[in-house]
């Protein structure tokens, strides 16, 4: 298929595999064309991009010490 | 030892919990080194270990505690259709700002931690894997022993519920009409 074919359906059907990096270089680019001409979607993509972010901003967590001295000493290290 | 312990936290949610299933989790692996045919798999035989530890332990305290919870779901037994940005998004009102950016730039990390912490294990933990720990699909199903099919409807799934949940916290709060966050004060 000619990447200016691909319907606005079609790329918020595969959105999220785009984002996840789950598809294969045809299908990525023929997204990334219609997404650098279709400002409706780019801005849907945009919005679950940076929602993404966020999520993922607030899920890291850092390990606390009294567990890395746990660890050291299960491991004898 | 920092995603270890960030998955851990978002499965039990609980951050006692969390550091005894990753000290687990670690203990297991260092005495099972042998078993690792190659040290470059490393990472997602730690995951696995975890998610396993995860699961046994959970049973053990369900045992004790003497009640079922279900570890699994019915998996795309209900359809989730609800989308975040076709809620907010306001194309005749383009010139005045962006609703859908407002309402992500105002979210709280305790909002983003209280809906994913909120989903069902089984979408969390693919979720988490996925969105936070940035693994593929095919890794999160060789961790998981699941079909791929399966992590796709659950991500599909949570993602869909997270969205409702973060809607309804937002509306809760003020941000669907308004782009900012409701305070006491502001309702005086």
């Amino acid at each position: 298929m000619n990447a200016s074919n691909i319907s606005c359906d079609e790329v918020i059907e595969r959105l999220f595999e785009y984002l996840d990096q789950e598809l294969d270089a045809t299908n990525r680019a023929e997204i990334d064309h219609h997404l650098r001409r279709c400002f409706d979607c780019f801005s849907r993509a945009e919005f679950e991009r940076r929602l993404r972010a966020r999520i993922a901003e607030a899920g890291t967590e850092q390990a606390p010490e009294r567990l890395r001295a746990r660890i050291r000493e299960l491991t004898g290290q | 030892m920092d995603r270890l312990y960030g998955t851990a936290l978002r499965m039990t949610r609980d951050a006692d919990e969390a550091e005894d299933v990753v000290a687990e989790s670690v203990s297991k692996a260092w005495r099972g080194l042998d078993q690792l045919d190659d040290l470059t798999h490393m990472e997602g035989w730690l995951f696995r270990i975890l998610h396993n530890t995860f699961v046994s332990l959970r049973r053990r305290r369900q045992c004790r505690q003497d009640r079922e919870v279900p570890l699994d779901v019915d998996d795309g037994a209900e359809d989730c259709q609800f989308s975040l940005f076709e809620n907010l998004h306001q194309p005749f009102l383009l010139w005045l700002g962006r609703p859908e950016t407002e309402f992500i730039n105002h979210l709280l990390e305790e909002d983003l931690k209280r809906a994913v912490d909120d989903l069902a294990e089984p979408y969390r933990i693919v979720l988490v894997m996925v969105e936070i720990q940035g693994y593929s699909y095919e890794q999160v199903a060789r961790i998981l022993d699941i079909p791929m099919g399966t992590v796709r409807s659950r991500l599909s799934r949570a993602r869909c519920l997270l969205q409702k949940a973060l809607w309804t916290q937002g509306r809760d709060a003020g941000l669907t009409t308004h782009g900012t966050r409701s305070t006491a004060g502001d309702e005086q």
